[in-house]
């Protein structure tokens, strides 16, 4: 909203202040000021034509000469208004005018022009339309002091801020209120708009009724203004509307508007000669309709007020009033309305019919009934004023609001505790003073009766202790660190988990990523382990992001096909994140995720490229799961059940202690065609099976026997199988197995392979023989062999 | 006469040790002189005719002589096996101005790399790091942060609602703090921050998101003052934008706290003089706080009258834009070029 400081001036004295300083002030009291715009310009003058002859060389060009008071120069002008003896405004050189239009000495058609004699749109103060255009140059008084500013003259020198209210402070949307913000900064008085006006004798009773049918209507006011005269607007009321950007349209529409910026009260004039005498406000029926004065149309709805005639609809309440009851150019006498209404209704209504107006705004937002009723008394003060208007003497009311005064105690010593300061009863009554607060004070207690116009002040004393911190200032506020219990944070189990494995997935040269965890549909259905359902928004904003994602590995791909475009081969990405399905519940699930592809090690001039393969991933998977303590807890075995994404033949399902927890494999060739491998971990179920403390264990200090072993089996055998039969046939001795050779080739039949193993033998307590080990060797050999149909292999 | 041998010897090793070239020439003199039939050792069978008052002085002389040998021949292969190894380092000799075997260098993202600042410093204080869900209820969300429905307020942060009215992608990070004042009923003072992804119905441009992470901290104790939020905003502000830094707080309005403030830091690009990054202000906005309403402490199970405290908010996306000099938000998720990602790599110190 911009505020005019002329208007505000009104209210409160503000002539020698500072207008940029008072800016900073108000901004750091928390109204905050987003820009000061200034109607001055800079070599404006006030001058005299004092001789007008035709341009020698042209039909409509004047060669002026104007007297500014220090010296008479010569302007060459086009308006067909300019004329010997009219006092003008002269933009001399050096002169910026809207739209960086500087004004320059020049030559117009061989005669020397000094100047510019201007009209008001070209100052930026009117609107440039064709009535204006037409009017020509600005003709001010007779009187116009020459050589003078002519803004200033006109009283249209003005600074205006654009403000930015924080949405509790909708208050301040209007001159008054923020006239007392202005007050509280400046420790100065308020004086309030004058709302006087004589009453003819003729009473209000018997020429209007009223009846409210709803109880979304808490305040309903109605006063008639008789005989007025529409005519063109005086200039202030014109200019001040124009500054707030509003347009004028003739004196009376012009004053509802004014008082409106002036009160935050919106007011609605019918034409009371088409209204009738009976008002009825209530909500409308579903598929009632109004044609509105925008000439629509408009459908109701049975949540829609409506203000009637007692049949027909007038005006949607606090949105748009109906074209034919409106003031028009042959309105006699007014009928005015001043209202308070259920904000939740007028929103839904100008949302509903999308016009959301300065009006219904303010309706949405809380307001304050003692403006409602000087309003209108405003309203019918310059009705009497501006459109010679005879004011009916009464008021028609209907009033629903609950007006308990609100009052909060308050100590000097509390409001010291809570803002860390060092008030003074003095500092604090002055402030209170300058907001203009009333209250009673009694040693070093305040009661603060809340003003009607601070609909934002809840009545607790934090909240007076927030007005009384903010105008005293918060920059004399001096940090310190709260006088408390020393601990160390934790981190939560979960966040803790999180954190160790994103920092472990860094430590093994992975790149951490983040992405939206809102998914088109299709994509919400990949790498879908659970089959659970996604949930999907209700109001989306694009189709592209309407659904939860179940999974990163969509979008971890997308990320990989991104890399790949920009010739990125080499990656290896892992993201933590939330996933959510429904199920009943709610279901949050924190999954690590991780994608690989291209070179491990990289291609360079000395070493072979170790390309990602499958065992690589799987190395990954069982580094990070010893670094969190499941070495011997957990299995990795091929599974049937992943998503359709997932490779079926190069895959492997995690489990931990018997239940499943993730799984890893390459991608599908439908998914991708570059070789990808992938994994996604639930580290809410990796959480379950919490790892064991770290203990010593002292080294065996008797030697190992370590022997080697290759079988020659069918492809089709499991290498871990074969493993498990050599553990259990080796009994307690063997201590370790490691898989160290996998041959398949010309050297053996194609349906077959060869694994190598080397098993090492040890006891705690003696020195093995070479000879009990080969018994147990032999043991192993025999028992693979016959289960397997192995064959042992010659070195 | 013994004397004339022993000489002819020392005579004739100086020029044996002056021309050794290698360790088995250096060999052969030893077996020459110091072997079974050496020319040393055989000056021993000399001692029978050495008249017996000469015996002790002919011993000493031979002694002398094989002392003197082994000096000599320790020390010439010592040099030798010295040349050796030099020999064996020269030729070992590489083109060490090729380059090294690439080790994969992982990265936090810029977001986390913030976050986990953040957490470190004030773990330090003794704020514990707690989550909670995306999917949260508007109760948790909005209702009891005395942000009841229609509340203006809420028009700020236009919502995904995902069932009815009942259930939303929270906009916030503060439903967790409700959550933890819940949990711990009024009885015991807290100390936690919360960071995480947050959601509201923005249209995605170089500043807005409908995806962002936030991290809330709320402090419940007893006497706590807004210089107490002060001083611990000054803190991370020095720890994230350099001990220079100077803070300010301007009146604010959230629904959740009482008095409100935003949280200015002093621009450290321009040092307060003004200039594009602080748009001439000399401040820049980094966070909004304020003391606990007692309203949402009532509501949650704390008796205003007895806890008090504070509350903050980052946006982990404004922090990293200015600290990183970021310009667009959709970096954060969208388009993560590796190259860009190993930007962040590497560790400040």
């Amino acid at each position: 909203m911009a505020v005019s400081l002329n208007w505000v001036n009104d209210y409160v004295d503000i002539k020698d202040v500072d207008k940029k300083e008072l800016a900073s002030k108000i901004t750091s009291a928390g109204i905050n000021v987003e820009k000061v715009t200034s109607t001055h310009i800079d070599n404006l003058i006030i001058g005299e034509v004092v001789e007008c002859t035709k341009h020698p060389d042209s039909d409509h060009l004047n060669v002026c000469k104007v007297n500014i008071g220090s010296e008479t120069i010569q302007i060459v002008c086009g308006a067909s208004n300019v004329r010997k003896d009219l006092k003008v405004i002269v933009a001399l050189p050096g002169a910026i005018l809207p739209g960086d239009f500087e004004i320059k000495k020049s030559v117009i058609r061989g005669v020397e022009s000094n100047g510019m004699i201007c009209a008001l749109f070209e100052l930026g103060l009117e609107e440039k339309t064709e009535e204006t255009y037409s009017k020509g140059i600005c003709e001010l008084d007779s009187n116009a002091p020459v050589g003078e500013d002519p803004l200033e003259y006109l009283g249209l020198s003005d600074t205006l801020y654009e403000l930015d209210l924080n949405p509790n402070r909708t208050d301040c949307n209007n001159h008054l209120s923020f006239a007392y913000e202005v007050s509280g900064v400046l420790n100065k008085k308020v004086t309030p708009p004058d709302v006087s006006y004589k009453e003819i004798d003729e009473d209000i009773e018997g020429q209007v009724s009223l009846e409210v049918d709803t109880d979304n209507v808490y305040m309903y006011n109605l006063m008639i203004a008789k005989d007025v005269k529409i005519k063109e607007s005086p200039d202030f009321i014109k200019h001040r509307l124009e500054a707030a950007g509003v347009r004028s349209i003739n004196n009376v529409v012009d004053i509802s508007n004014y008082v409106m910026l002036e009160y935050g009260q919106p007011l609605h004039f019918f034409d009371k000669d088409i209204v009738g005498n009976k008002i009825k406000v209530r909500m409308a029926h579903d598929n009632e309709t109004i044609m509105t004065l925008d000439k629509e149309e408009r459908s109701l709805t049975k949540d829609d007020i409506i203000i009637t005639d007692g049949e027909k609809p007038l005006c949607v309440a606090g949105v748009m009033g109906g074209l034919l009851s409106g003031i028009n150019e042959n309105t006699k006498n007014i009928l005015i309305e001043s209202a308070l209404f259920n904000g939740y209704n007028i929103r839904y209504t100008s949302i509903r019919l999308g016009l959301r107006s300065e009006s219904s705004l303010r309706f949405e937002k809380p307001m304050n009934y003692e403006y409602t009723i000087l309003a209108i008394k405003r309203a019918c003060h310059l009705l009497e004023k501006y459109a010679d208007a005879k004011i009916v003497k009464g008021m028609i009311t209907y009033d629903k609001v609950d007006k308990t005064e609100k009052k909060v105690k308050v100590t000097l010593e509390e409001t010291n505790s809570i803002l860390g300061m060092n008030l003074t009863n003095e500092d604090v009554t002055k402030i209170l003073d300058s907001l203009g607060f009333v209250y009673e004070k009694d040693k070093d207690t305040y009661l603060v009766t809340i003003p009607n116009r601070r609909p934002d002040i809840y009545p607790q004393k934090e909240d007076i202790i927030e007005e009384i911190g903010r105008i005293y200032g918060y920059e004399s506020i001096k940090p310190t660190l709260p006088i408390i219990t020393t601990k160390k944070g934790r981190y939560q189990d979960s966040a803790y988990l999180r954190k160790i494995v994103s920092k472990r997935m860094r430590s093994l040269g992975f790149n951490e990523v983040r992405t939206y965890t809102l998914v088109s549909e299709d994509d919400s259905k990949k790498f879908n382990y659970h089959f659970n359902d996604p949930i999907k928004l209700l109001r989306p904003m694009l189709k592209e992001r309407s659904y939860v994602r179940q999974s990163l590995l969509n979008s971890l791909l997308e990320v990989v096909n991104y890399n790949l475009s920009k010739k990125n081969n080499d990656l290896l990405i892992y993201e933590i994140s939330n996933v959510y399905s429904e199920k009943e519940e709610y279901l949050e699930d924190t999954k690590l995720s991780f994608i690989l592809t291209g070179k491990y090690i990289k291609n360079t001039w000395n070493t072979n490229d170790y390309k990602i393969d499958f065992y690589l991933i799987k190395g990954i998977v069982e580094n990070l799961l010893k670094f969190l303590g499941l070495n011997n807890r957990y299995t990795l075995k091929l599974s049937d059940s992943l998503p359709k994404e997932i490779h079926p033949k190069i895959n492997s399902e995690i489990i931990i202690d018997g239940s499943e927890v993730g799984y890893f494999g390459k991608l599908h060739p439908n998914v991708s065609k570059v070789d990808c491998y992938v994994c996604e971990i639930s580290l809410t179920k990796v959480l379950e099976h919490k790892s064991s403390d770290v203990k010593y264990t002292e080294l065996n200090k008797y030697p190992k026997i370590e022997k080697d072993m290759a079988f020659i089996v069918d492809k089709s055998v499991e290498a871990m199988d074969i493993q498990k039969e050599i553990k259990k046939s080796g009994g307690k001795l063997l201590s370790n197995i490691v898989v160290f050779d996998v041959y398949e080739g010309d050297k053996i039949d194609s349906n077959k392979k060869s694994i190598a193993y080397n098993l090492t033998f040890e006891d705690y307590n003696r020195t093995l023989t070479e000879d009990e080990v080969m018994v147990i060797f032999n043991n192993i050999i025999k028992q693979v062999e016959s289960k397997f149909n192995a064959v042992l292999r010659d070195k | 006469m013994y004397n004339d041998k022993i000489e002819a010897i020392n005579k004739e090793l100086e020029t044996v040790f002056n021309n050794v070239s290698n360790k088995l020439e250096l060999e052969n003199i030893k077996v020459e002189y110091m072997g079974k039939n050496g020319k040393i050792t055989q000056l021993n069978s000399l001692i029978k005719d050495v008249p017996n008052e000469s015996k002790k002085d002919f011993g000493m002389q031979v002694n002398a002589l094989k002392n003197k040998f082994t000096d000599e021949y320790n020390k010439i292969n010592k040099e030798l096996e010295n040349k050796e190894i030099n020999e064996k380092l020269n030729s070992e000799a590489i083109d060490v101005s090729l380059p090294g075997t690439e080790i994969a260098m992982g990265s936090a993202h810029p977001l986390e790399r913030i976050v986990e600042s953040l957490e470190s410093l004030l773990m330090s204080m003794g704020y514990d790091v707690v989550e909670g869900p995306e999917v949260e209820k508007d109760l948790y969300n909005f209702e009891l942060l005395n942000l009841p429905k229609g509340h203006p307020a809420r028009d700020a942060q236009d919502t995904f609602y995902v069932k009815g009215d009942e259930y939303l992608l929270r906009s916030q990070t503060s439903p967790v703090q409700v959550r933890e004042m819940l949990k711990h009923e009024g009885k015991e003072a807290i100390r936690i921050i919360c960071p995480g992804k947050t959601y509201r119905r923005d249209e995605d441009d170089a500043t807005h998101s409908h995806e962002f992470t936030q991290m809330e901290g709320l402090l419940i104790d007893k006497n706590i003052t807004l210089g107490d939020l002060k001083g611990t905003f000054e803190s991370i502000a020095k720890m994230l934008f350099g001990e220079a830094r100077t803070t300010r707080f301007r009146p604010s309005f959230y629904p959740f706290t009482e008095p409100s403030v935003e949280m200015d830091i002093s621009c450290f690009n321009c040092n307060g003089k003004g200039c594009n990054i602080c748009k001439g202000t000399g401040w820049i906005t980094v966070g909004g706080a304020g003391m606990v309403n007692p309203i949402v402490l009532r509501n949650c199970g704390y008796n205003p009258d007895e806890w008090n405290g504070f509350a903050f908010g980052f946006g982990i996306e404004r922090l990293a834009m200015l600290k990183y000099g970021i310009n667009d938000i959709r970096v954060f998720y969208m388009n993560h070029d590796v190259r860009m990602l190993k930007d962040f790599d590497r560790r400040e110190y």
